[in-house]
């Protein structure tokens, strides 16, 4: 399984890739922003899921989420968005705009893992079913 | 007794040491339902108990057993996925049918916790069975903590808490902010009933349950008591009715009164003959 982790915070793409490796992610690429994932996606094959901020420069997540869902070759990958916008209307927004699930800032590893499971993630295989 | 409130002092000081994790003031409610189960498996009197051996004895296994209880939490949204997927593939499908003509459907979550179990089966049951929102329904859950009790009532959660299991599309559905906490919508919780109930000792009358989930709580107690709350648990259930007990939870070698099934991954419990 293939994961792209999107954050402008070094240490928070740390966090969240060594979370994921723990659950048997074996591929991970991460970029800073939402524009530099737009290059990952465009250079580096598509990853099973996406994990993405919200509040970054350059290109946010929520525009990422909106550009990376006006391609059709795009659409099978996962977008979870891993922020701390926390308002109930921001988060409708971006679930609208095609993200498919949503962790809030601060979370703890095991939040991670649930939100995983509850996308289907096999922990043994990596697979998304 | 809940532990007083130097206790708690000394307990924060300990984990901190320890773990680096900060137990923050609000968090003391959890001390009587994470540490009780320590006491009685070192025969001890209650948590009190347990705090002063630590303090006395310094002892390290002790201490980390303590320091793992306070900061771990295993109380999360549709815990373990494979019973909700089932609940909601095979197990209220079944029950709906066969309760339509009656307009009456009952639940009991017997270790609720603060909640997350039965409300999870709640917002299932709004999302996937709208045409049971106008029956009369019985959502009941019970824990041995009336603190926990309470925090379940009130269905206020912090984001640490909503952020475990929970489907973000159910949560801005379900949920209103309240600064940094979430609160259930009233029609929700409204629907629920919780109440302080021990299951080591006699149980009140009960009604027949259509479902009954007994998760994770029979680890904390001997094997006679646990055969005995699961054949009581027999006694209040709907002779076509489903119990669920923890997913590393067994009946082997403690009753023969259920059969287990399989289906979407889960297992669960029915009473013999009855499959």
């Amino acid at each position: 399984m293939k994961a792209l982790v999107v954050d402008d915070s070094r240490s928070m793409r740390t966090i969240v890739s060594r979370i994921l490796r723990g659950v048997g992610v074996e591929e991970i690429v991460q970029a800073e922003n939402g524009q530099e994932a737009i290059q990952v996606l465009e250079t580096g094959g598509i990853p099973d899921i996406a994990l993405v901020d919200w509040h970054m420069p350059i290109m946010n997540g929520y525009e990422f989420v909106c550009a990376a869902r006006k391609v059709p070759e795009w659409r099978p990958m996962t977008i979870m968005m891993v922020t701390t916008e926390n308002e109930h209307g921001q988060i409708v927004k971006a679930l609208a705009a095609g993200a498919t699930e949503y962790l809030i800032k601060p979370f703890t590893p095991d939040a991670l893992v649930d939100k995983l499971s509850l996308l289907g993630l096999n922990p043994l295989t990596g697979a998304l079913s | 007794m809940s532990a007083v409130a130097t206790d708690f002092s000394y307990l924060q000081q300990l984990v901190l040491n320890r773990s680096a994790i900060v137990l923050s003031d609000d968090k003391e409610y959890l001390v009587e339902s994470r540490l009780s189960p320590i006491a009685r498996e070192l025969g001890l009197e209650g948590v009190d108990a347990v705090l002063e051996r630590l303090r006395l004895t310094r002892e390290r296994a002790l201490e980390d057993r303590v320091v793992e209880a306070m900061t771990t939490n295993e109380t999360l949204w549709f815990r373990d996925v494979h019973p909700f997927n089932a609940l909601r593939r095979t197990v209220f499908p079944e029950i709906i049918a066969r309760r339509a003509p009656y307009r009456q459907l009952a639940v009991w979550s017997a270790a609720s916790s603060s909640g997350q179990e039965l409300y999870s089966i709640t917002m299932l049951l709004a999302e996937s069975f709208p045409q049971v929102m106008d029956w009369h329904l019985s959502l009941h859950g019970t824990d041995l903590s009336s603190e926990m009790v309470n925090k379940a009532r009130a269905g206020k959660y912090t984001t640490l808490e909503i952020n475990r299991g929970l489907p973000a599309t159910m949560m801005v559905r379900n949920f209103d902010r309240d600064g940094s906490n979430y609160v259930l919508k009233d029609e929700v919780r409204r629907m629920t009933t919780f109440r302080q109930m021990n299951l080591a000792e006699p149980w009140p009358t009960l009604p027949k349950y259509d479902l009954i989930l007994i998760r994770n709580v029979l680890i904390y107690f001997d094997l006679p008591t646990r055969k005995k709350i699961l054949e009581s648990a027999a006694r209040c259930l709907d002779p076509n009715g489903y119990l669920f007990i923890g997913s590393s939870e067994t009946m082997m070698g403690v009753t023969d009164v259920f059969e287990a099934a399989t289906a979407d991954g889960a297992t669960f419990y029915r009473l013999k003959g009855k499959q």
